[in-house]
């Protein structure tokens, strides 16, 4: 690939990054860095695109198709506990240690997403901390109305409470 | 029928008539649909509820889910205790009693012209239908309807083949998730405030109908509100102790209201000062 293409594939990758809707509130400077570390990637119906264990080296912005956050216990088939779509980011505990995945991600139809290296994304982080306070602002609220969501399906509001 | 024209209270609101068991449904695992006899002159408007009592066993309100349009008593009951176990129970034939109807109905003729955004919890689809009924009548009255439905699981879905009927026939947004699921559901897995999406309803021009656990109620008024829509274009349908459904006794008070006779349906302003109060 010629020095040309590849400047303009860095382009389109950051304009997409840029126009992501989880990334909205992420100042242009920092979406050009987050985008050094993303890549396009393609999954297919089914295909997992991460699981549970597996170090988190990397994240997802989804950009067609959905997706099935699972857990799996013994004796029993797997557990959707949420799903995501377009727009939406699937994998946070690349941002946290021990940098482990704790569910498992499947494809319920083909997904486009762009995928970040988490080791790249950390280590811009690290040496850049105004880049990492942006990066907090992105996810902590995320995390926040996962888990207040998580707490509303533990209360299971719809069923029986007699 | 419209709020208008809904059946009035019978002289003597505290004697059950005697009716039938028409036909009876089976849902789910737990819910059931009775349609009953009609008594002459019955009517109702959507959101309304009706006593029905067994005796020896006992009374319990029960919302209306049919088509207030097409006449007949239609009440969809979950087996929960051992009244609506009792009545959830009945087979065609059986006789039982009836009050009603009772109690405050949705703003259809608030509706007219604006977008409608309904929000169901688990069985809190049962007494919105009645309006979906209405509305689905008369789409061109209405600007764009949106039904955002959350339940348990895919197993406690509600009147499927209807959801997909107002999805494919009438043009709307019909929208179901559940809290969790096994590996071969192919729709959404999350609470139903996450179905709520920027473009689905102009907050400027909108009413909310809202009827499910009052948890549920209260995230998804805070993400309607969040997302625009006046607190005074909100209406939820509240479930309180129901015994009399006349505002005598005083079991379901909310504050200087009875749930029975000014509600079920209250607009959301207008109890916003009570609303999620600790055992209130």
């Amino acid at each position: 690939m010629s020095d040309d293409l590849k400047e303009r594939g860095r382009e389109g990758l950051e304009r997409i990054v840029l126009e992501h809707p989880f990334f909205t509130t992420l100042a242009e400077h920092h979406v050009r860095l987050a985008a050094g570390c993303a890549k396009n990637v393609r999954f297919r119906e089914g295909e997992y695109l991460l699981h549970e264990g597996d170090p988190a080296n990397e994240f997802y912005l989804l950009r067609e198709g959905r997706v099935a956050l699972e857990i799996n216990a013994p004796g029993r088939p797997g557990i959707i506990i949420q799903t995501l779509g377009p727009g939406e980011v699937v994998g946070v505990s690349w941002l946290v240690s021990p940098y482990r995945w704790t569910f498992d991600a499947r494809a319920l139809e083909p997904v486009r997403a762009i995928s970040l290296d988490a080791a790249c994304l950390r280590g811009k982080c690290e040496s850049d901390h105004d880049l990492g306070f942006a990066m907090m602002n992105c996810f902590v609220p995320l995390l926040t109305q996962r888990l207040q969501a998580t707490r509303l399906q533990l209360l299971d509001v719809y069923g029986r409470h007699d | 029928m419209t709020e208008a024209t809904a059946r009035k209270i019978p002289p003597d609101p505290m004697l059950p008539e005697v009716t039938r068991v028409r036909r009876r449904r089976r849902e789910t695992h737990d819910v059931w649909t009775l349609a009953l006899e009609a008594p002459p002159g019955t009517g109702f408007g959507p959101g309304q509820f009706n006593m029905l009592c067994l005796p020896g066993v006992g009374e319990v309100p029960i919302s209306m889910s049919g088509d207030p349009e097409r006449g007949g008593l239609v009440h969809t009951i979950r087996a929960v205790g051992a009244v609506s176990t009792a009545l959830a129970g009945l087979k065609p034939g059986a006789q039982l009693g009836l009050r009603g109807p009772f109690g405050s109905t949705w703003p259809l003729a608030a509706a007219a012209g604006r977008d409608v955004v309904i929000m169901a919890g688990g069985l809190g689809l049962a007494p919105l239908r009645p309006l979906l009924y209405r509305l689905f009548a008369r789409p061109r009255d209405y600007g764009r309807i949106t039904l955002l439905y959350g339940t348990r699981s895919p197993d406690d879905i509600l009147f499927e083949r209807e959801l997909q009927r107002w999805r494919d026939r009438a043009g709307a947004n019909v929208l179901v998730t559940v809290d969790h699921a096994a590996g071969d559901w192919r729709g959404p897995v999350g609470v139903v405030t996450s179905l709520l999406q920027p473009g689905q309803f102009d907050p400027g021009n909108s009413i909310a109908c809202i009827c499910g656990p009052e948890v549920m109620m209260r995230f998804s008024i805070g993400n309607l509100i969040d997302m625009g829509l006046p607190a005074e274009s909100i209406y939820l349908s509240m479930e309180r102790n129901m015994k009399c459904a006349v505002g005598h006794c005083g079991h379901c008070q909310f504050g200087p209201a009875f749930v029975c006779r000014d509600g079920p349906v209250f607009r959301y302003d207008r109890v916003r000062a009570l609303f999620g109060l600790k055992e209130f």
